[in-house]
């Protein structure tokens, strides 16, 4: 091995330490390796007890999301060359927010059944008939929700998020993003059934604009500025519903 | 044969840490600090930016303050003169004001988050919403600058 | 049933309105009116006008509630009380919605 970085990862294994532990490992250092590779080597060479997720390993699956060095990242985009000038050592935790399963494995059926109380999915009050053909789309009208869309639930945002951590009703980032994805969608009409979800405290109104989901978000959704234009909505929702009671709502 | 290897594993790990159980999950779950602002360059100036309001309540009070000491009459507005020109009180407006532009700084950068403008089909950039909310707020000061010293 | 939509948007606008307000008038205020203020018949005359009073209303009333809002959030995150949640609520808005009431008063009788 010529040259070698540290890896200081925070283990815990239920079954022998009640509390996480740290545990360094030297890997082999490679100017193209990135933090999982890192890991990869660990399991493969050094200790295959080390559990953490991974699947794609080119930034669209989303499992990966680790704080390294404090900071939440995607490790399969995050070079390890790059890190405390390429010395090392380099801080591996499981992300904040997320109860610890084992070593950098957190729970995330909080995050999952938050997303489904949204239902991200095209809801249509009536469906058309398949003879009809699929529903077209123009090029601005998709414009309207992509940036939305290119979520990838790696939770990154919620780790950065001080506001899920100290409210765990909060319904957080990512999840509101894919709320808008579909309420901008104009083949959408499910934002009424979104908004008895979104339009509580513990949806949008918790939020107090840390912005810092934003600013770690890999795939540029900016789900801070997403929460900010629904405030926007819900507000003219609401004034509407006050001062026209006899509308529709 | 499998059965009793997972019965040993069992014994051996409840040797390890006498609290575990088998097969069933025990998560750690870490407290969140109580200065969490502090831990984060990000938060920190989060918690100064909310912050500011306490800046602007105190300037929405002394206004009405003044107004009062206005409808005082002369004398009473001469003694809050005194008041405003004195080293402490001019030093602590100093802080009130550097927090108040705090607060027009990054009311005005995140301004454009929130307002998504479009005409027609053309969305108005981020960076005609942003220079827009400067040009206001140049606008605004010379108007009160006008007003109380023309 | 619906769920019963909370009442937030109504104190997110005034929070809003009133960070607005603040941010474009107040350190122009503060500067003309604190660092270098104008002598006592100037401001009176100036003042005392229906449009200036009106004005002057809406951006302490709104920067009141900038304020309560605002502080409000910080209460319940900064320093972590969100379990006194009305209780918050009430000092916060109730105290907004008082000296809103004394600024009306003191705009309505000035001189
Ligand atoms: S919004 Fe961004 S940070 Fe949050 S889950 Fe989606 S891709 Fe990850």
């Amino acid at each position: 091995m010529a040259e070698s970085i540290t890896l200081q990862i925070q283990r815990y294994r239920p079954e022998e330490e009640e509390e996480p532990v740290w545990q360094s490992f030297e890997v082999p250092r490679h100017d193209e390796w990135m933090v999982l590779d890192g890991l990869n080597y660990i399991k493969d060479n050094l200790d295959g007890s080390l559990s953490y997720r991974w699947a794609c390993r080119m930034g669209v699956c989303g499992s990966c999301g680790m704080l390294v060095n404090g900071e939440p990242v995607l490790t399969c985009a995050t070079y390890l060359s790059e890190l405390g000038g390429g010395r090392g050592p380099v801080r591996i935790e499981p992300l904040t927010g997320f109860p610890v399963i084992r070593d950098l494995v957190g729970d995330i059926g909080d995050f999952i059944t938050k997303l489904q109380r949204i239902k991200p999915w095209i809801i249509r009050q009536e469906d058309k008939p398949l003879s009809q053909g699929e529903y077209l789309q123009t090029p601005e009208e998709l414009a309207l929700y992509q940036q939305y869309s290119m979520c990838i639930n790696c939770m990154l945002c919620y780790s950065a998020c001080p506001i899920y951590a100290l409210e765990p009703d909060f319904i957080g980032p990512a999840v509101i993003a894919l709320a808008q994805r579909y309420n901008l969608d104009p083949r959408d009409e499910g934002s009424e059934e979104r908004g008895d979800v979104l339009s509580q405290h513990a949806g949008i109104w918790a939020c107090t604009f840390v912005g810092e989901c934003s600013a770690v978000c890999p795939k540029h959704v900016d789900p801070a500025g997403a929460i900010q234009r629904y405030k926007v909505t819900a507000t003219a929702e609401w004034f509407k519903s006050v001062l026209l009671p006899w509308g529709k709502r | 044969m499998v059965q009793v290897g997972v019965a040993a594993v069992g014994q051996t790990v409840n040797r390890i840490n006498p609290k575990y159980q088998l097969y069933h999950p025990k998560w750690y779950r870490k407290d969140y600090p109580i200065f969490w602002w502090l831990e984060k360059f990000a938060y920190g100036k989060f918690i100064v930016r909310e912050m500011t309001s306490l800046a602007v309540g105190y300037t929405a009070v002394l206004l009405m303050f003044q107004l009062w000491v206005l409808s005082r009459g002369q004398e009473t507005y001469q003694r809050f003169l005194g008041f405003l020109e004195s080293t402490p009180v001019m030093i602590f407006h100093g802080v009130v004001l550097a927090f108040l532009l705090f607060h027009s700084v990054t009311w005005f950068n995140l301004a454009p988050k929130a307002l998504v403008l479009r005409l027609g089909r053309w969305r108005v950039p981020n960076a005609l919403v942003l220079s827009g909310h400067y040009a206001a707020w140049l606008a605004a000061t010379a108007l009160v600058i006008w007003l109380v010293a023309r | 049933m619906r769920p019963k939509r909370s009442r937030e948007p109504f104190f997110w606008a005034m929070f809003s309105g009133g960070g607005m307000l603040a941010a474009l008038f107040l350190p122009a205020l503060v500067l003309v009116l604190w660092f270098a203020p104008p002598s006592y018949p100037e401001l009176v005359g100036k003042v005392d006008h229906s449009l200036v009073k009106l004005a002057l209303f809406g951006l302490i009333m709104l920067s009141l509630f900038h304020w309560g809002h605002r502080f409000r959030y910080t209460l319940y995150d900064g320093l972590q009380l969100s379990h006194l949640y009305g209780l918050i609520a009430t000092i916060c808005y109730g105290g907004a919605t008082a000296l809103t009431f004394l600024a009306g008063y003191l705009l309505w009788t000035f001189p």
